[in-house]
C-alpha cells in the first residue's frame, strides 16, 4: 500500500476515522435549502490517515534530523520543552476573549515577555500582535508613517532600503502606500554613507536597514546612519532578522534604532514548522510607543492586574486577538532558561561558529567570500564558484549537498552577491558537524572539478529529483479533487 | 541551559583556526561605546525549574477543560481528535524550514497541496492558497487583492455591518496608506442588503459573513442574488464564513463568491488565547496571478515522478519586492497542516456530524434560553452554532455570576461592538458542549436575571 499517495487515492466511500457522539438534545429540523449537495472530503480511517502524514513527514528534511545551514533563517535547535509548556492546558485551552481575570498567568507572560524583547534590544515598549517577520515589520513602517503624520510631515513618501535588504523590506513599503528607494552598499558591504546623504531630504520617511546585515557583516557606520536619518527629519527602522549575532553584544535601540520587529521563530528558537507560525513582535523607542499596534498587555493604575490596552495613537489591530500567543510561550520559555549571560553566548558561539566556517572555506580556497576580508557577524555568504569548475552554479553545489544529507544554504540571496551560497550555522551545532559539513564542502568542490555530471545530476539521494518549476508554474495544477 | 554544545577546548581550536586570541575581537565592528551592555533579565534556570515555573503561570488561568464554555465570536472550541497533535508533533513537520528545497520537503509541500485541495472542496472554490495569518488579514489580503485586480480603478471596499468587528478593525489598519475608502458597516441595521446600493463603479470588493458575526445564516438564494447584484456593478464579492459551518452547508463558492475567507482555527487548531490560527483564502482561477500568499503546484521531476513546489512565486517579495502582491513571507504553515490533518481524518461524515451537533446543540440551548421570561433570542431567522440573547442587566454582571456560581464561561459582551443592541451578549454552542452544560447555563441565566441578586463586577 502506498500510504504517501495523494491523500483523494486513499479513499474508499463510507469509511470515516473519527466517530462523534449522537445528539444528547432533541434535534432541530435543519431547513434543507441550507444543507449543501455534496462534501467531498476524503473518507479513510485513523490508521490510514496516521500513516499517510508520517510517510509524507519521512519526506522531510528537517533540524531534528540534521545540520540546516540556511542563511538568514537561524535555523537553531528547538527545545522540546518549549513544545511541553505550550500545551499545558492552562496556555492552549483558553479562549482569548476571556475575562481578563481569568487569564492573569498568560497575560502576565505576555507582559514580561513585551518587557524582556524591550530589554534585549534597548527599546521602551513592544506589541506581540504581529504573527510574523513580515507582519511585524509592516506594523513597523505603518509606525513610521503615523508618526510622521502626527510630525505634521505629511510630504514624506519615501522609504531608504539598502540593496541587501530582504524583499519584505520594499514590499512592507508598498504596502503602507510609500516608494522605496535602493541604497547601494561600499565595498566593505556597508550602506554607502554618500549615496544616503544623496537621497537623504525632507521627503524620506526614514531607511530600514538589517543589522547585521544580509551579507553577514555588522554595519560598522550604523550611528552616523541613524544619525544622518535622524538629522534629515527621517526614522530608523531595523529588521531584527538577524538579531541572533547581537543579543547582549550591542542594544539596537541604544544605536539609534527606532523601530524593529522581532522574529521569535529564529532568534528565540521557536520552531519555523515548515512555514509558520512565527512570531513577529515590533519594538519602539519613546516617541513611538503611542502608535504600536495593540491591545498591548499593561497593568492597571492600581498595578494589581493585568489589562488589555490600545495604545493612545495606535495604528490600530493587525491581527485578530493577541497574536500568536503559542509561540510566544515558546519563547518565553527559552529566554528565561537562558538569562543575560546565556544570550549573551548564544551570541557569541552563533559568530564564533560562522567565523569558523569563513575561515576554513578561506583557507580552502574553493568558494570565494566577497567580504571574506572582515569578520563575519552569525552568517557568511560565500559563491559557488568553484576555481576550476566554470560551469557548476550555486543550485548545482545545494543540490549535491542533499546527496551528503545536509540541507543547502540559503542560495542566490544576497541579490548583490553573485551566485550567493548564504550560511548560517546557529549556536546550537557542534564543531564536528561543522567540519564534516565543510569536508563535504571541500569534497564537493572536487567532485565539481572532476565529475560536474554528479552535481548537475544531483540530488539523486533524495525522495525526489529535480523538480520542473518551470512546468508548475506555466500550467498550474493547485489543487486535485476526484 | 544554552543549547550550545562547544567544549572550551573545542573553542580555543576554534578561535586558532580563526586566527583570534579572544571572542571579543569578532565584535570590533560593533561601536565600542554601546557594545556589551548589562541586560536586566530574570536570572537563568534550569530545565527542571522552567517547567515548575511555567506549571504555576498556566494554572492562574481559568482553562477550557476545566470550565464549560460559551464562548465563540471568531474563535471556537471544536473537537480536536488525537491524532492531529501526534502528527504535528514529528520533528520533521514542525522543525522545518519553509519547503524552498523541494527535493527534501515533499512532505510539507504534498501537505499543503492536500490542504488546498481539501479546503477547495470545502469552500467550492477553484484555487486556495497556503493560507495566510488568520481570519482578519484573510479579509484585510482580499481587499488588496480585489484592488489590484481591479488596477486600482475601483477604491472602495464595501464591508457589512456584521462582518466581526476585529476583520474590520484589521482591514482598516492594513489599508491605511493605501488611499482607500472603506465603508458600510456605520449603516445602521444589521444586514448587508443596505450595501448593494451603495455599489457602484468604485467598488472593488464587497465583504460580507454568513454565516454573520451575530449569527444569521443568509440562504444561498439570497446570497446569490448579492453576489448577482455586486457583479451587476463589476465589483467582486468576498464572503468570510465558518469552516465548521461548510460541513453542512452551502458553500460560499456554490452561491458567487470571488473570494472566501476563513479563520481556520476550527479545523482541528487549539484555541491558544488567540493564536496561531490560520487564515484560509480561497478564490477563483482566473485570479491566481493577482494572489497573494504562497501557492503548491503539482509537476514532475526529472524522471518524471509527480511531485510539488512552490509555484507563481514571482507574485512574491523576495523575488518581486516592491512590486509583491503582498509582503508575507513566513504563513501559518504548521496550522494549515493541522486543518489538512483534520479534515483527513473527520472526512466527508465527521466533520458533517461535527456541524449537526453544533447545530442542534445551539438550537437547543437558544429554545431553552428564548423561554426564560427575562430573555430572549434575537435570531428571527435561522442561525448556525451562535446567536445573540437579550438580557435584563449588563452581560459583565451576568457572566460574573455564571462563572462565581455555575464555573461557567459566559457569551461575548456585544456592548462594545453593538452598544445599540443593550444588555446582549453573542452565545455559541458547538458539539463539545454537553446537554448538562446547556442546562446548568439556563439555570444560571435564570437566577441571574433576579435582581435580588446583587453583582458587583469588578473591572
Amino acid at each position: 500500500m502506498k500510504y504517501d499517495a495523494y491523500i483523494y487515492d486513499l479513499s474508499t466511500p463510507g469509511r470515516t476515522g473519527v466517530d462523534l457522539p449522537e445528539p444528547d438534545v432533541p434535534e432541530t429540523p435543519i431547513p434543507a435549502e441550507f444543507v449543501r449537495d455534496e462534501l467531498p472530503l476524503p473518507e479513510l480511517s485513523l490508521p490510514q490517515v496516521t500513516r499517510h502524514y508520517l510517510r509524507l513527514s519521512q519526506k522531510n528534511y528537517a533540524v531534528d534530523k540534521g545540520f540546516y545551514p540556511l542563511g538568514s533563517c537561524t535555523m537553531k535547535y528547538n527545545p522540546k520543552v518549549n513544545e511541553w509548556s505550550s500545551r499545558l492546558p492552562g496556555f492552549a485551552a483558553l479562549h482569548p476573549l476571556q475575562d481578563p481575570l481569568l487569564t492573569p498567568g498568560a497575560m502576565g507572560l505576555m507582559y514580561d515577555l513585551q518587557n524582556m524583547i524591550a530589554e534585549i534590544a534597548g527599546f521602551d515598549a513592544v506589541s506581540l500582535q504581529p504573527a510574523a517577520g513580515a507582519h511585524g515589520e509592516f506594523a513597523g513602517v505603518l509606525i513610521m508613517r503615523a508618526a510622521q503624520l502626527a510630525r505634521g510631515e505629511t510630504q514624506r513618501h519615501k522609504i531608504l532600503v539598502p540593496d541587501s535588504a530582504h524583499g519584505t523590506n520594499p514590499a512592507s513599503t508598498a504596502m503602507a502606500g510609500f516608494t522605496a528607494v535602493q541604497i547601494p552598499s561600499d565595498a566593505d558591504g556597508n550602506v554607502d554613507i554618500d549615496a544616503l546623504k544623496a537621497k537623504l531630504d525632507d521627503e524620506v520617511i526614514g531607511i530600514m536597514i538589517t543589522n547585521p546585515n544580509t551579507l553577514g557583516l555588522f554595519e560598522s557606520n550604523i550611528v552616523e546612519v541613524c544619525e544622518l536619518v535622524h538629522e534629515a527629519g527621517g526614522l530608523v527602522y531595523g529588521d531584527g532578522a538577524n538579531l541572533n549575532a547581537i543579543m547582549g553584544i550591542v542594544r539596537p535601540g541604544d544605536l539609534g534604532i527606532d523601530v524593529m520587529h522581532f522574529n521569535l521563530h529564529k532568534t528565540f528558537s521557536t520552531p519555523h514548522g515548515g512555514g509558520g507560525p512565527g512570531s513577529g513582535p515590533v519594538g519602539v523607542v519613546a516617541e513611538l510607543a503611542p502608535f504600536l499596534p495593540g491591545p498591548i498587555v499593561d497593568l492597571n493604575d492600581a498595578e494589581d492586574a493585568y489589562i488589555w490596552k490600545q495604545p493612545e495613537q495606535s495604528i490600530g489591530r493587525v491581527k485578530s486577538f493577541h497574536g500568536n500567543f503559542g509561540v510566544m510561550v515558546k519563547a518565553y520559555t527559552y529566554i528565561r532558561m537562558l538569562g543575560a549571560a546565556g544570550l549573551r553566548e548564544v551570541s557569541e558561539t552563533a559568530v564564533l561558529n560562522a567565523n569558523y566556517m569563513q575561515a576554513r572555506i578561506l583557507k580552502s580556497g574553493n568558494y570565494p567570500i566577497p567580504y571574506g576580508h572582515r569578520f563575519c557577524m552569525h552568517e557568511t555568504v560565500a559563491q559557488g564558484k568553484i576555481p576550476g569548475a566554470e560551469d557548476v552554479h550555486t543550485l548545482d553545489v545545494a543540490k549535491r549537498l542533499i546527496d551528503y544529507d545536509y540541507h543547502p544554504p540559503t542560495i542566490y540571496f544576497p541579490l548583490i552577491v553573485h551566485e550567493a551560497l548564504m550560511m548560517e550555522p546557529t549556536e546550537t551545532e557542534d564543531k564536528e558537524t561543522i567540519d564534516e559539513f565543510l569536508d563535504t564542502l571541500d569534497k564537493i568542490a572536487e567532485e565539481a572539478r572532476e565529475n560536474a555530471d554528479l552535481l548537475h545530476q544531483a540530488p539523486v539521494n533524495a525522495p525526489i529529483r529535480r523538480l520542473d518549476e518551470v512546468h508548475a508554474a506555466r500550467k498550474p495544477v493547485l489543487i486535485r479533487l476526484p | 541551559m544554552r543549547y550550545i554544545p562547544h567544549t572550551e577546548a573545542e573553542r580555543q581550536a576554534m578561535m586558532a583556526a580563526i586566527g583570534i586570541q579572544d571572542i571579543d575581537e569578532l565584535f570590533a565592528a560593533v561601536p565600542a561605546d554601546y557594545r556589551y551592555p548589562q541586560l536586566d533579565l530574570p536570572e537563568p534556570m534550569t530545565e527542571m525549574e522552567v517547567m515548575r515555573e511555567l506549571e504555576m503561570m498556566a494554572a492562574d488561568n481559568a482553562n477550557l477543560r476545566e470550565f464549560a464554555s460559551f464562548l465563540g465570536a471568531g474563535a471556537y472550541n471544536h473537537f480536536v481528535p488525537a491524532v492531529v497533535d501526534t502528527i504535528i508533533s514529528r520533528g520533521e513537520f514542525y522543525t522545518a524550514y519553509t519547503p524552498y528545497q523541494p527535493e527534501i520537503s515533499q512532505g510539507t509541500l504534498q501537505a499543503a497541496f492536500e490542504y488546498q485541495s481539501m479546503v477547495a472542496a470545502l469552500t467550492g472554490m477553484e484555487v486556495v492558497n497556503a493560507s495566510h495569518y488568520d481570519g482578519a488579514t484573510a479579509v484585510a489580503e482580499a481587499a488588496v487583492m480585489a484592488v489590484n485586480i481591479q488596477r486600482h480603478k475601483r477604491r472602495t471596499i464595501l464591508i457589512s455591518p456584521t462582518l466581526h468587528p476585529q476583520y474590520r478593525q484589521v482591514l482598516r489598519t492594513y489599508t491605511q496608506g493605501m488611499d482607500l475608502k472603506i465603508v458600510g458597516d456605520e449603516l445602521e441595521g444589521h444586514d448587508f442588503h443596505a450595501l448593494i446600493d451603495m455599489c457602484n463603479k468604485d467598488t472593488a470588493l464587497v465583504v460580507v459573513q454568513n454565516p454573520d458575526f451575530l449569527g444569521k445564516l443568509h440562504t444561498p438564494q439570497e446570497m446569490q442574488d448579492l453576489a448577482d447584484a455586486v457583479h451587476a456593478k463589476g465589483a467582486l464579492l468576498a464572503v468570510a464564513t465558518d469552516p465548521i459551518a461548510l460541513g453542512l452547508l452551502t458553500p460560499p463558492g456554490d452561491y458567487g463568491a470571488d473570494i472566501v475567507t476563513a479563520d481556520g482555527q476550527v479545523l482541528g487548531n487549539g484555541l491558544n488565547f488567540g493564536g496561531p490560527y490560520l487564515g484560509i483564502f480561497a478564490f477563483r482561477a482566473k485570479h491566481m496571478r493577482k494572489s497573494s500568499g504562497r501557492l503548491v503546484g503539482e509537476t514532475v521531476d526529472v524522471d518524471g515522478n509527480k511531485g510539488y513546489v512552490l509555484t507563481l512565486s514571482t507574485r512574491e517579495q523576495h523575488i518581486r519586492r516592491e512590486k509583491a502582491t503582498s509582503n508575507i513571507c513566513s504563513n501559518q504553515a504548521l496550522n494549515a497542516l493541522v486543518a489538512a490533518v483534520y479534515l483527513a481524518a473527520m472526512g466527508k461524515h465527521g466533520l458533517r456530524k461535527a456541524a449537526e451537533l453544533s447545530w442542534h446543540k445551539a438550537h437547543y440551548a437558544a429554545q431553552k434560553i428564548d423561554q426564560l421570561p427575562a430573555y430572549g433570542v434575537a435570531n428571527d431567522t435561522p442561525f448556525f452554532k451562535e446567536f445573540v440573547v437579550t438580557c435584563p442587566r449588563p452581560v459583565s454582571e451576568i457572566n460574573q455570576y455564571l462563572l462565581e456560581e455555575y464555573g461557567i464561561i459566559g457569551g461575548y459582551d456585544l456592548s462594545q461592538d453593538y452598544p445599540e443592541l443593550g444588555n446582549a451578549m453573542l452565545l455559541c454552542v458547538t458539539e463539545m458542549n454537553t446537554r448538562e452544560e446547556i442546562d446548568d447555563l439556563v439555570t444560571a441565566l435564570q437566577e441571574a436575571a433576579n435582581p435580588q441578586i446583587r453583582l458587583e463586577v469588578t473591572q
